[in-house]
C-alpha cells in the first residue's frame, strides 16, 4: 500500500516538473498568439475586444512583406548550398578515418557555440578586407549575407546527416559493390535513400536556423535589404503595438507546419 | 561457375598480418569451408576473394583469369552477408533485381530471373514484401536468392546462419548444401561454428593466426589432424602433457606410463578423443592402455555421457559413453578402469 502511493507519489512528481518544463517553453508562445488577437494597439489586460486587423496590418507594412521575402529566399538559399557542403563533409566525417579528423569534426560544429555577435563581427572585418582586397561589392551584399547563413547552416546538416549515417549497414553498401553497382552508384542508390531523413531533418533545421537569425544578419544586411527579424526589432523600437505579435504568430504557423510536413515523412524525433 | 585459386595469399597490417601466405585450389562446384576461432583471418581472406580488401601479397583467380586487382563491382562473386545486408529501401524483388540491373539485363528478363530465383529459394509471392516485413529465415533467404540471381562464378557465404535459431540453423544448412548440390555452384563459407563447418563442407581449411593448418575432408580433420590446434578445435580431444620417453613410450606429468604410436622423445602431448576410451568397473584387458582412477564428474548428455575419470593428481580424462540399456554407467566418487588401445591416442610434439 505504502509502496504503491510512492509510486504514485513519484509519477504525479515526474509529470508536474515535465508540465512546469513544458510551461515554461511555451507561455511566451501562448502570450504572444493571444496578443495578436487583440484589438486595442496597446497591449493590456485584459482585452477589450478581438480582432484580425493586425494580421492585416502586416500586409499594409511593406517592410514587413520585404522583410519577409529576404528570409525566405536567404533561407532557402543558405539551405540548398549548406546541404551541398554538409553532406559531403558529413559523408567524409563519417567514413573516412584521417589524422584532423576529431578536430575537423569540431571544428564543423563551432558555428552553433560561438555567438553571433561575434561570428557576425568576424564576417563584416573579413568582409571589409575582401573588399579592399578583390576591389569588388561585398559589404551589404544578398550573396555575402546568404555566404554567412551558409555557415550557421552547415552545423545542423552534418549533426544531423552524420547521426544518420552512422545507422546505415555499411554492409548494404558492400552488398550493392558485390552486385555490380560501382561506388557512384552506390551512393545514389543505396547510401542516399539510407540517409534520406537526416538529410530531409538537416534541411528543416537549417531553413529555420537561417529564417530566425538576428544577431549576425545584423552585421552583413545592407540599405534596403533587411530579414524579418531585423524589421522585427526595428520596428519594435518604434511602436509596440501587436502587429510583432501578428507577425510572431505568422512564423510560428510556418515553422510549424513544415516541421509537421517533414515529420509526415521522416520521423524527426528519431533523427534528432 | 568456375574453379577459384588462392595462390599465396597474405594480408599483412604493418607488422601484423592478418592472412598468411594462404594457397588454396577449390574445383568447379565444390563446397569449401573456412574454419576457425574469430580472428583467424578466415573472413579477410573470404573478403579478399570478394574484392573489398587488396591482398598485401598473392593472387585470386577465378575460372583461370586473375582476379586479384579487380575492384568487387568487377568480379562475379556472389556474397551472402553475416547481416543479409538487404536494402531496406527495396521489395524483396527489387532486391534480388538489383544485381541484374547492375548487368544491364532488359526488364522482361530480370522480371522472369527474379521469379525464378525467388522459386528456387521457397520465396514465390513474397516479391512485394519489404526485407523489415520478413523473418530472419526469410530475410537470409532473399539474401541467398539476391546472390544467386547474378547467376555468380563463386558463391560466397560469411558467416551466413550465425543469425538464426539453433532449430532453424540445422533445416538451412541442409537446404543451402541440397540447393548448392543441384546448382553445382562453387561454394566458399566461413564460419567459427564447427558442426555447421562438418555438415556442409565437401572439404574444410582449419585457419588459426592467418595461417592454413589443414585441409581435408572431414575424417582427415578429425582422424588425422595435423597438429595440435586442430585436434583441440575439430571434435572434442583430452590432452595429457607429458613426455616421449622413446617412440611409443609416453609419460604423463602425473607419472603415468603409457603406450602410444610414433613420436619423437622429448615433450609432447597425448590426445585422445573421449569416444575412442573405454571405462570399466575391473581392469580392462585387451588394451594396450588400462589404468584405474576415480569418477570426478558425470554429465548426461542424453544419448551420450561425459565422464571425467581423474587418473592422477595431474591427469583428467573424459571418456564419452553411449547411454545404452544395461550399460555400465558409473557414479562420482567410484572407482573405475578406463582403457584404449595405443593407436587411439595421438601423439603432437611441441
Amino acid at each position: 500500500m505504502i509502496a504503491l502511493l510512492h509510486r504514485r507519489a513519484r509519477r504525479w512528481a515526474l509529470n508536474g516538473a515535465a508540465a512546469v518544463g513544458l510551461g515554461y517553453i511555451l507561455l511566451p508562445l501562448v502570450f504572444v498568439t493571444w496578443l495578436a488577437f487583440f484589438h486595442q494597439e496597446i497591449p493590456s489586460f485584459p482585452p477589450e475586444g478581438y480582432s484580425l486587423r493586425w494580421f492585416a496590418a502586416i500586409l499594409d507594412q511593406r517592410k514587413f512583406v520585404s522583410g519577409f521575402s529576404v528570409s525566405f529566399q536567404v533561407a532557402a538559399l543558405a539551405m540548398v548550398l549548406g546541404l551541398a557542403l554538409g553532406v559531403p563533409a558529413a559523408l567524409c566525417l563519417a567514413r573516412r578515418n584521417f589524422r584532423l579528423r576529431g578536430p575537423l569534426a569540431n571544428l564543423l560544429l563551432m558555428p552553433i557555440i560561438v555567438p553571433g555577435v561575434v561570428l557576425g563581427t568576424a564576417m563584416y572585418v573579413f568582409h571589409v578586407e575582401v573588399e579592399n582586397g578583390l576591389d569588388m561589392d561585398v559589404i551589404g551584399t544578398f550573396y555575402a549575407l546568404v555566404a554567412g547563413h551558409i555557415v550557421i547552416v552547415i552545423p545542423w546538416v552534418v549533426r544531423l546527416v552524420t547521426a544518420s549515417l552512422s545507422g546505415v549497414d555499411r554492409a548494404t553498401e558492400e552488398a550493392a559493390q558485390n552486385l555490380g553497382a560501382n561506388p557512384w552508384i552506390t551512393f545514389w542508390r543505396i547510401t542516399l535513400p539510407a540517409i534520406r531523413p537526416g538529410i530531409v531533418a538537416g534541411a528543416l533545421f537549417a531553413f529555420v536556423t537561417s529564417f530566425g537569425n538576428l544577431e549576425m544578419s545584423l552585421f552583413l544586411v545592407g540599405p534596403g535589404r533587411t530579414t524579418l527579424p531585423i524589421v522585427i526589432l526595428q520596428y519594435l523600437e518604434w511602436k509596440i503595438d501587436p502587429t510583432i505579435a501578428a507577425v510572431s504568430v505568422v512564423q510560428i504557423v510556418l515553422i510549424g507546419t513544415a516541421m509537421l510536413i517533414t515529420d509526415r515523412y521522416v520521423k524527426l524525433a528519431r533523427v534528432v | 561457375m568456375a574453379d577459384l585459386a588462392l595462390n599465396g595469399l597474405s594480408k599483412h597490417y604493418g607488422d601484423f598480418y592478418a592472412v598468411r601466405d594462404v594457397s588454396l585450389a577449390i574445383a568447379d562446384g565444390e563446397f569449401l569451408v573456412l574454419l576457425g576461432p574469430s580472428g583467424c583471418g578466415k573472413t579477410t581472406t573470404l573478403r579478399m576473394v570478394a574484392g573489398f580488401i587488396e591482398p598485401s601479397a598473392g593472387e585470386v583467380r577465378l575460372g583461370g583469369q586473375d582476379v586479384t586487382l579487380l575492384p568487387p563491382w568487377k568480379r562475379n562473386a556472389g556474397m551472402v552477408f553475416q547481416s543479409y545486408a538487404l536494402f531496406p529501401h527495396m521489395t524483396v524483388a527489387q532486391n534480388v533485381a538489383f544485381g541484374l540491373e547492375m548487368r544491364k539485363l532488359g526488364r522482361v528478363d530480370i522480371d522472369q530471373r527474379v521469379e525464378e530465383t525467388l522459386a528456387l529459394v521457397r520465396l514465390d509471392g513474397f516479391g512485394g514484401r519489404l526485407p523489415r516485413q520478413l523473418s530472419g529465415g526469410q530475410q537470409q533467404r532473399v539474401a541467398l536468392a539476391r546472390a544467386l540471381a547474378i547467376r555468380p562464378d563463386v558463391l560466397l557465404l560469411d558467416e551466413p546462419l550465425s543469425n538464426l535459431d539453433a532449430k532453424l540453423r540445422q533445416e538451412v544448412r541442409i537446404e543451402i548444401r541440397e540447393l548448392q548440390r543441384q546448382l553445382g555452384l562453387t561454394t566458399v563459407m566461413v564460419t567459427h561454428d564447427q558442426e555447421e563447418a562438418l555438415t556442409m563442407a565437401d572439404r574444410l581449411v582449419v585457419m588459426n593466426e592467418g595461417a592454413v593448418r589443414q585441409v581435408g575432408t572431414q575424417r582427415d580433420l578429425y582422424e588425422r589432424p595435423a597438429d595440435r590446434f586442430v585436434a583441440g578445435f575439430v571434435g572434442r580431444t583430452t590432452f595429457l602433457g607429458g613426455t616421449v620417453k622413446a617412440p611409443g613410450r609416453f609419460r604423463s606429468d602425473g607419472g603415468l606410463a603409457l603406450a602410444c604410436t610414433g613420436g619423437r622423445p622429448g615433450r609432447a602431448v597425448l590426445s585422445l578423443r573421449p569416444e575412442r576410451a573405454m571405462v570399466g568397473r575391473a581392469a580392462l584387458s585387451g588394451l594396450d592402455n588400462s589404468l584405474p582412477g576415480t569418477v570426478e564428474f558425470v554429465s548426461y548428455l542424453g544419448a551420450l555421457i561425459d565422464i571425467h575419470v581423474r587418473l592422477s593428481p595431474k591427469d583428467r580424462l573424459v571418456v564419452q559413453i553411449a547411454n545404452r540399456d544395461g550399460g555400465f554407467t558409473p557414479e562420482v566418487g567410484q572407482p573405475v578402469h578406463v582403457g584404449w588401445p595405443a593407436s587411439a591416442g595421438q601423439i603432437f610434439n611441441e
